[in-house]
């Protein structure tokens, strides 16, 4: 075990402790998610686990939450061995835990989601009693404050956030799991909710935080914990180590942070977007008149919170919901409703799309990679040798070509997509949306749960793309991903542009701020 | 197997074979209880279905009926349609087998069994066309207008025998038979084309044929086209068929006309290979069966096959025993209800063990 001295530092005061785990296991059938974990946090600090996608943190924290029984270990809490059985004991032992996507009923009020399942007693009122007055004393603390009478789906993510903190708090928790708290927050409101961290951290709260963040590591925790192929690969305390080792420590090789990309020779205009407007199933107006422009040779990045539009801008542009508005791909419109407005003809118009979510609309799961590599084109006549059979001979040939050119691993076109890792699911998307030699490459999301070996590797096949004279419309929760490919920056909000930079010109607050609406 | 499930092979044996085997085990209980001897019923049981070619050609008679509907409603379900109209949908095809063989002067039974397959189809498919319409094109669900229809066919079908096709004086709601030159060969005329001998007496006929033909032709269709393609990708994930483009609407229509034109095909067994008539019931419930086969058979063309067999043994091993013992003829209902059960609604009871099994034995070795 790489076990690292910080850690080991307090093993004669094994009380101060609030979490020690020792020589955790736990097998997926042949996966070994976890493999002889130990850790000890601290109590009253904030503690950070980061690691790759697949690297075992959520496994370990489900071990810990009572959602999995590890395989063998031990678990102790405040120095008291503790069996975890389910979410229910581990709630008794004071653990409290905040999900990646919030377990909220959206139809009822802040208060009625903060007792549900804790309620005490046949009625209602007294626990809503209670609660209302604990989320007082709370706001005023932490800064922790949300309407109590509001319904969840009426609140902001960020405030929908707090409400699962409340829950956990309300439980008397006195340890806070957080999976990747700020994937759907904004910069400002992330900063909010650090500051509600330092201040539960204050009180005696100890706090794990799941992140791949590693500017939030170094901001908050005060240790931090490194996880590589469900091993623990080292624990430092954050003030004596450098997002460069962490990062080193995760891939376990040495990484560029920064992309390297040479300036972008944009050519003709190739797409023009005016005033395009999109109404939801839900009547709700989700694009309010956007406009703008791509030229050849060049990567327009969309930079927004989530939930602003870019997703309805994708799929309007990739035939995939109508809309009203001109879009003109050289020098020729774009049908935005009725027939003519679907994948198909998108794509015999060369406009290729990565979609946001690879799993449910990028690949079809169940599939092997060969009939993934032929989703959308399986009309090509590469792969269609007479009017009704598929050649599937020639779609395997072709997708081996595709999975060597792209380094999917492992380089089985009979594997289904399921059994890849989310890197190498992405790299079958890519291989297949970027082989096709587009005019246009929509993508969105290019490397949302991928790890940091294949973000690199991404990030340079779509400079490549670039270069090759393709324009790019990249749309990215990540703000670091959209400064650092994107040769222009355009801020939505509220479906509508917030206004352009180039990426050299400006940053990281300013673009945040822009995102919340406030400029 | 890298997702630390069951490798595919025990996926498709182990499971249904531990299954039926559960649903026999509880079955010889009930038999046990009611004073009968289990050893004794399952003896009779498989005598009866595979002792001798009367009972094979009985079993494989059955079989033939369940492959048809059992096709139908693997063939929707690929595309994640649940068709549970194929009662309704062979009955129409009985009517179009009906229509061909009687109206029009056939001068020999292949061409007229190509013809009445054409019919059959035709009418199963345009059957089960509403449905799929109302479902692509208006979202009402298939499982609610597929079982209404099957009411609505069997009125129409009483209609049509009572009212149109009923011979003039007679007092038997059924059609007049059809010319005895356009017989369908039965098995034993075609065995006894390669000198085996099997009894005369069971009606299985050459449509047992068409139904394994119909087999391969589904499994092509599903596995080495276009069209098969787009279907099995519409069933796997609707966003991401939508995403390549794969029009919805189409998919859903042309399914539906597959399956209907399918479950309409057994007819070409039952009505033109055995009745040589069309009468009331003619499907005798084949069309519900067709589900649970097509559940065990993991709706799987090859699966269907071996599942019709297994059901055609249920059936004609269960007519044996009700007519040797005192075991009421229900008590098969309830065996062919335990298999379902077991097969189709615990599926998951009998993988997880053996999924456990496999990943304890894999970390063993």
């Amino acid at each position: 075990m790489a076990l690292n001295e910080p850690a080991m530092r307090q093993e004669t005061a094994a009380s101060d402790n609030a979490i020690e785990l020792r020589g955790i296991s736990k097998a997926f059938g042949s996966v070994q998610a976890n493999k002889d974990i130990s850790i000890r946090v601290r109590r009253g600090t904030i503690h950070g686990i980061v690691g790759e996608n697949g690297a075992g943190k959520s496994t370990l924290m489900s071990i810990l939450f009572g959602f999995y029984r590890a395989d063998s270990g031990e678990i102790f809490i405040n120095g008291k061995p503790t069996e975890i059985t389910d979410s229910e004991s581990a709630i008794r032992a004071g653990i409290g835990m905040v999900f990646q996507h919030f377990k909220l009923v959206e139809n009822f009020t802040v208060l009625e989601n903060v007792i549900l399942g804790a309620e005490a007693g046949g009625l209602l009122r007294p626990s809503l009693a209670r609660a209302r007055g604990l989320l007082k004393d709370l706001a005023r603390e932490f800064e922790l404050n949300v309407d109590p009478d509001a319904n969840i789906e009426d609140l902001s993510v960020g405030h929908q956030q707090r409400v699962e903190i409340l829950k956990a708090l309300y439980r008397e928790a006195d340890i806070l799991i957080l999976d990747e708290p700020t994937g759907v927050l904004t910069p400002s409101e992330a900063d909010h909710l650090f500051r509600i961290l330092k201040g539960l951290k204050e009180q005696g709260k100890t706090i794990i935080l799941i992140t791949h963040k590693l500017r939030e590591i170094m901001d908050v925790t005060d240790d931090v914990s490194v996880m590589r192929r469900g091993e623990m690969v080292a624990t430092r305390v954050t003030a004596q180590t450098s997002p460069t080792e962490l990062a080193e420590l995760m891939v376990g090789r040495k990484v560029l942070l920064r992309v390297e990309k040479t300036p972008a020779e944009p050519g003709a205009e190739v797409l023009r977007v005016e005033n395009l407007r999109h109404v939801d199933g839900q009547g709700v107006e989700r694009l309010r008149g956007i406009s703008f422009g791509i030229r050849k040779g060049e990567i327009l990045g969309i930079a927004g919170v989530s939930g602003n539009g870019q997703s309805e801008l994708l799929e309007v542009l990739s035939g995939l919901r109508e809309a009203e508005g001109q879009v003109v791909l050289d020098n020729e419109a774009l049908p935005l409703s009725g027939s003519g407005c679907d994948g198909q003809s998108r794509r015999a118009r060369r406009i290729a799309h990565v979609p946001e979510d690879r799993q449910r609309r990028g690949l079809v799961m169940n599939f092997h990679a060969w009939e993934n590599i032929a989703l959308g084109y399986h009309h090509d006549p590469l792969y269609n040798p007479s009017r009704w059979r598929m050649d599937n001979p020639a779609i395997i040939r072709d997708t081996e070509g595709k999975m060597s050119a792209f380094d999917v691993r492992p380089p089985d076109p009979q594997l289904k997509a399921s059994g890849f890792s989310g890197g190498n699911q992405q790299k079958l998307v890519l291989a297949r949306e970027i082989e096709y030699e587009p005019d246009l490459l929509l993508v969105g999301q290019p490397t949302r749960g991928v790890d940091i070996g294949a973000i690199e590797f991404i990030h340079q096949r779509l400079i490549r793309l670039r270069d090759a004279g393709a324009a790019i419309l990249l749309i990215s929760v990540e703000l670091d991903e959209i400064m650092a490919l994107s040769d222009r920056i355009i801020v939505m909000f509220d479906g509508r542009i917030m206004g352009e930079r180039m990426p050299d010109e400006t940053n990281a607050q300013e673009l945040g701020l822009m995102m919340a609406g406030m400029a | 197997m890298r997702t630390g499930k069951i490798p595919h092979w025990a996926d498709v044996t182990l499971v249904p074979l531990f299954s039926v085997a559960l649903a026999f085990a509880i079955s010889a209980v009930l038999i046990w209880a009611i004073g009968e001897s289990p050893w004794e019923a399952v003896k009779l049981m498989v005598e009866g279905a595979f002792g001798s070619s009367y009972g094979w050609g009985y079993t494989l008679f059955y079989a033939t009926n369940f492959i048809f509907t059992g096709l139908a409603v693997a063939v929707a379900f690929q595309a994640r349609l649940f068709n549970i109209g194929g009662e309704g949908q062979a009955l129409l095809g009985g009517l179009g087998v009906a229509l061909v063989c009687l109206y029009i002067p056939w001068p020999h039974w292949s061409i007229a069994l190509i013809a009445a397959s054409l019919g059959a189809a035709l009418f199963g498919a345009a059957w089960a066309l509403i449905p799929g319409y109302l479902q692509a094109k208006r979202g009402s669900h298939i499982v609610i207008t597929t079982i209404m229809f099957n009411f609505i066919a069997a009125s129409l079908l009483g209609y049509m025998l009572v009212s149109v096709l009923r011979v003039p004086g007679s007092q038997d709601p059924a059609s007049p038979r059809f010319p005895s030159e356009i017989a369908l060969p039965k098995l034993h005329e075609i065995l006894g084309l390669v000198g085996i001998p099997f009894s005369t007496v069971p009606p299985v006929n050459i449509a047992l044929l068409l139904g394994i033909a119909m087999c391969f032709a589904v499994w092509f269709m599903l596995w080495r086209t276009r069209l098969g393609y787009q279907i099995r990708a519409f069933g796997e994930s609707e966003p991401a068929a939508q995403y390549a483009g794969i029009s919805p609407v189409r998919i859903t229509i042309y399914v539906m006309l597959i399956s209907g034109a399918l479950a309409g095909m057994m007819a070409v067994n039952s009505v033109m290979g055995e009745q040589q008539r069309l009468v009331m019931n003619a499907v005798e419930g084949a069309g519900f069966i067709g589900i649970a086969v097509a559940l065990m058979g993991r709706n799987h063309p090859f699966g269907v096959f071996l599942a019709a067999i297994l059901f055609g043994f249920l059936y004609q091993g269960g007519a044996e025993l009700a007519l040797w013992t005192s075991i009421p003829r229900e008590l098969i209902v309830v065996i062919q209800a335990l298999v379902i059960l077991f097969t189709g609604a615990l599926d998951n009871m009998v993988r997880m063990p053996i999924t456990r099994l496999f990943a304890r034995t894999r970390r063993a070795g």
